[in-house]
C-alpha cells in the first residue's frame, strides 16, 4: 500500500468537514445584533472556519502528515479531527462528532471512487484547497485576527505548497492507482446512507454509490467501442466498431493541476448548502456490515503503533485554549438537541468510535514526550514585510 | 447471452486490489474453487456447479511488526502439470499452500526494507516446485522491470511455433516475454505508454494486456508486434482472463463492464483478428476481478470492490 497517502486523505477529509461546518453553522446564524449572548453569529462562523484551517496549515503538523507513512485506522484519524474540530471556539457532542465523521468520510469515499483517473484526486484536492481560500476571504470584523492567520499561512503556503508538490508532483500513473487502492481500502465497508446523496441518487437506498456510465471518458483514455487490426508493418488493415454498453464521450478538456485553474472535476466542491441540511441513516447498516476482523474488535482501540503517531501528529497541533470568560459555543449537527440525544443512544454498535484521550494513556513516557512537544511549540515568527491592514485580503495571500 | 445465476455468499468483501479473483476448476470432482483477497484475509470457498457454497476457509498473511495487520496482495492458484499450489502474496512475502488452502507448504520472506522488494521492486522470483512435499526452492531472480510487477501469465511451451513461455507486466506498462528452460531467457520487450498494465494473458504465442486507460492490446509475443488495439472500457481494466479452449478472452474494468472476446488467427494473413462477442454491466460495482468458470468459457464470475459476493454468469 502506498506511504504517501495520508496527506491526502487528511486534506480531503479536512475539506469536507470544513463545508458541514460552514453550513450548519450558517443554518444556526443569527445576524449579529439580534444574537443573544449564546447564539451563533457571522463573526462566531468565520472565526470558527479560521481557527480551523490556521491548525490544518500549521506547520509543524504539516511536516508530521508529509512523512511517507502508512495510513492509520479510521478510528485513530478520527481523533485527529476531533482534536481540529475543537480548535476553536466551537464544542461538539460525541453525537454530532460521530455524524460529522461519517459525513465526512462518505463525501470523500464518492470522490474518490468517481474520480475519472487515479490521480484526479489531486485535482479534488484543489478543489477543497480553493474553497478552503474561499472561507478565509474578506471579514472585517476580525480583520486583525484574519490578517494573523494570512501571515502565517503565507509563510506556510510555500512550505505546504512544497510539500505538496514535492510529494505528488513526480508520480507515476501506476503510484497514483496505488494511492486510490489504498484509499480504497481505507474506506472498505462503510455504506452509511446521507440523505442528500440519495436525494440526489448519487447513492442507492442500500447504501452503494451510483457508478454512471455515461459521461466523458477520463482525460487520457478514449471512448469504447473500437477495435482496431495492424499488420506486421504497423499498418491498419482493420477497423471494427462494437457495442460497449455505455454512453460515453470524449473528454472535453484536462483539469489544471496548477496552482490557479480550471479543475473540470467537480467532485471535491461545496456540495452543501443552507437549504439542504444533511442527515445520515443508520438503519440497514448491521445487516451490510462484514463481519469485523479481528482489529476492530480488540479491547485496546488503538494499537501503540497508532498512538505514537497521534502524539506526534497532535504534538504539532496549537490548539487555543478559550482565552478570558468566552464560553465554549456547542454546534448541534442535528435539527434538535432531542435528536441529536437519540441518534448518541441509537448508534450501531459496530460504527461507534470510542474517543481517544491521548493525556489520559498510561504511558508515562509518551505523555512526557507530547508535553515536551507541545511545550516546544512556541511560535517565534519573523515578522514579515506585509502590505498595510487596508490591502484585499486575498492579495495578501498570493504575494510573499 | 448470457445470464445471472445465483451468487456465492463471502464473508468478507472483496479489496480493491487488480486481479482479485482466482478460480481452479475441478470438473472430475463437479467442484470450483474460488479464491478472493479482502484486506488481511483471503477467503477461499468451495462451490457445487449450481454455485451452493460448500466450503470456506480464511487465510491470512503472516503477521509482523507493523501498524496494523500485513494485506494480502493476491491469492491465486498455480496449476502445474503435477500439482495444484495455492500462492497467498502480501507485503512480508509469499505464501505456498496446498491447493485446498489447508496446509502451508512454504514460506518465503521479503526483506522488510520499505515497501517489500521481490515483486515491488521490479524482481520476478522463480521457485522449483518439487512434486509432493515442502522441498520448494528459491532457483532464479529474474531483472527485467523496474517497477513493480502486476501479472504475470504463462502457457505450456507449444513447440517450435510458440517459443514465449511466459509474459511479465509491470505497473509502467512494460510487457517483458520469457522463454522458459534452466534458466529463464528474456525474448522480447514490450515498452509501456504511461500507464500501468494491471492484467496480462498469453494465448498461442499472442500477448494479450489489458491497460490503466482502458484498453486491451494483443501483441505478437516473439517480436512485440502490435496486432490489434481494442477501445474497450472507459476506465482502468482490473482483469483479463482466456479461456484457452475456446480462444475466448474476458475483460474486467472499474466501469463497471466485463465483455467477452474471441480471438483467431486469420487463415491468409496469420494476424490476430479479435471480435467482440457479449457485453455485460454489473451495475454500481468497481469491479476487481473476473475469471472464467470452465475452459471453452461458457461460464464466469465476478468480484466487486466491497461487494460480499461473487457474481455468476452462464450463458444460455
Amino acid at each position: 500500500m502506498s506511504v504517501r497517502t495520508l496527506p491526502l486523505l487528511f486534506l480531503n477529509l479536512g475539506g469536507e468537514m470544513l463545508y458541514i461546518l460552514d453550513q450548519r453553522l450558517r443554518a444556526q446564524n443569527i445576524p449579529g445584533d439580534k444574537a443573544r449572548k449564546d447564539e451563533w453569529t457571522e463573526v462566531d462562523r468565520k472565526r470558527v472556519l479560521h481557527d480551523i484551517i490556521s491548525t490544518m496549515f500549521n506547520r509543524k503538523f504539516m511536516e508530521e502528515l508529509f512523512k511517507p507513512q502508512e495510513l492509520y485506522s479510521k478510528k485513530a484519524l478520527r481523533t485527529v479531527y476531533d482534536r481540529l474540530a475543537h480548535a476553536s471556539i466551537m464544542r461538539l457532542n460525541q453525537a454530532s462528532m460521530d455524524k460529522l465523521y461519517d459525513l465526512m468520510t462518505m463525501a470523500f469515499k464518492h470522490q474518490v471512487l468517481l474520480c475519472p483517473r487515479p490521480k484526479d484526486v489531486l485535482l479534488v484536492t484543489f478543489n477543497h484547497l480553493d474553497a478552503i481560500k474561499g472561507f478565509i476571504q474578506d471579514s472585517p470584523a476580525i480583520l486583525h485576527q484574519v490578517e494573523e492567520i494570512f501571515r502565517q499561512l503565507t509563510e506556510v503556503k510555500c512550505f505546504f505548497l512544497l510539500c505538496l508538490w514535492q510529494t505528488y508532483g513526480g508520480l507515476s500513473a501506476g503510484e497514483f492507482q496505488l494511492i486510490r487502492q489504498t484509499l480504497l481500502t481505507f474506506f472498505q465497508d462503510l455504506h452509511i446512507r446521507v440523505s442528500l446523496f440519495l436525494k440526489d441518487k448519487v447513492q442507492n437506498s442500500n447504501g452503494r454509490f451510483v457508478l454512471p456510465v455515461s459521461g466523458p471518458v477520463p482525460w487520457g483514455t478514449e471512448v469504447p467501442g473500437l477495435i482496431r487490426m495492424f499488420d506486421s508493418k504497423g499498418k491498419e488493415v482493420k477497423k471494427v466498431e462494437f457495442k460497449h454498453g455505455g454512453n460515453y464521450v470524449t473528454a472535453p478538456k484536462e483539469g489544471s493541476f496548477e496552482l490557479y485553474g480550471d479543475r473540470v472535476l467537480k467532485l471535491g466542491t461545496n456540495m452543501y448548502s443552507v437549504n439542504r441540511p444533511v442527515e445520515t441513516h443508520m438503519s440497514g447498516a448491521s445487516k451490510n456490515l462484514a463481519p469485523r476482523t479481528q482489529e476492530n474488535i480488540a479491547p485496546n482501540p488503538l494499537a501503540k503503533e497508532e498512538l505514537n503517531f497521534l502524539a506526534r501528529l497532535m504534538g504539532g497541533m496549537e490548539i487555543k485554549k478559550p482565552s478570558g470568560p468566552e464560553p465554549g459555543f456547542r454546534l448541534n449537527l442535528f435539527t434538535t438537541d432531542e435528536e441529536e440525544e437519540q441518534a448518541a443512544l441509537t448508534r450501531p454498535e459496530e460504527l461507534s468510535y470510542e474517543v481517544i484521550n491521548i493525556q489520559a494513556t498510561q504511558d508515562q513516557q509518551r505523555n512526557e514526550e507530547l508535553a515536551r512537544i507541545m511545550g516546544e511549540l512556541e511560535v517565534t515568527d519573523q515578522p514579515r514585510q506585509s502590505a498595510s491592514k487596508g490591502d484585499d485580503l486575498l492579495a495578501m495571500m498570493d504575494g510573499l | 447471452m448470457f445470464r445471472r445465476e445465483r451468487s456465492i455468499p463471502l464473508r468478507g468483501s472483496a479489496a480493491a486490489l487488480c486481479n482479485n479473483l482466482s478460480v481452479l476448476q475441478l470438473p472430475s470432482r463437479n467442484l470450483t474453487h474460488f479464491g478472493v483477497v479482502h484486506g488481511p484475509s483471503a477467503q477461499l470457498v468451495s462451490a457445487a456447479p449450481e454455485g451452493v457454497p460448500l466450503a470456506q476457509r480464511q487465510l491470512h498473511a503472516k503477521e509482523g511488526a507493523g501498524v496494523s495487520p500485513p494485506l494480502i496482495t493476491q491469492v491465486h492458484w498455480c496449476v502445474l502439470p503435477f500439482r495444484v499450489l495455492l500462492v497467498l502474496t502480501s507485503h512480508r512475502g509469499i505464501q505456498m499452500y496446498e491447493s485446498d488452502g489447508s496446509v502451508m507448504v512454504y514460506w518465503h520472506a521479503l526483506d522488510s526494507g520499505d515497501a517489500s522488494p521481490g515483486t515491488w521492486s521490479g524482481q520476478i522470483l522463480v521457485f522449483d516446485i518439487p512434486a509432493k512435499g515442502p522441498n520448494i526452492v528459491l532457483s532464479e531472480e529474474l531483472a527485467g522491470h523496474q517497477t513493480p510487477v502486476t501479472d504475470i501469465a504463462t502457457e505450456p511451451a507449444q513447440g517450435q511455433d510458440y517459443v514465449a513461455d511466459m509474459v511479465t507486466a509491470d505497473d509502467s506498462g512494460l510487457l517483458c516475454v520469457w522463454r522458459s528452460g534452466p534458466e529463464f531467457k528474456l525474448l522480447t520487450r514490450i515498452p509501456g505508454f504511461g500507464v500501468p498494465c494491471p492484467s496480462v494473458q498469453l494465448w498461442h504465442g499472442t500477448v494479450a494486456a489489458g491497460y490503466g486507460d482502458g484498453q486491451v492490446r494483443l501483441y505478437e509475443a516473439s517480436t512485440g508486434t502490435l496486432h490489434v488495439q481494442i477501445s474497450a472500457h472507459a476506465r482502468a481494466i482490473c482483469a483479463l482472463d482466456l479461456a484457452p479452449e475456446a480462444g475466448k478472452l474476458l475483460s474486467a474494468a472499474e466501469d463497471t463492464f466485463v465483455h467477452i472476446w474471441k480471438l483467431s488467427r486469420s487463415p491468409e494473413s496469420g494476424y490476430t483478428e479479435v471480435e467482440h462477442c457479449h457485453g455485460e454491466c454489473v451495475p454500481d460495482t468497481q469491479v476487481c476481478g473476473a475469471r472464467f468458470c470452465d475452459p471453452s468459457g461458457s461460464s464466469f464470475a465476478v468480484t466487486g470492490y466491497d461487494l460480499a459476493e461473487i457474481l455468476r454468469f452462464s450463458s444460455v
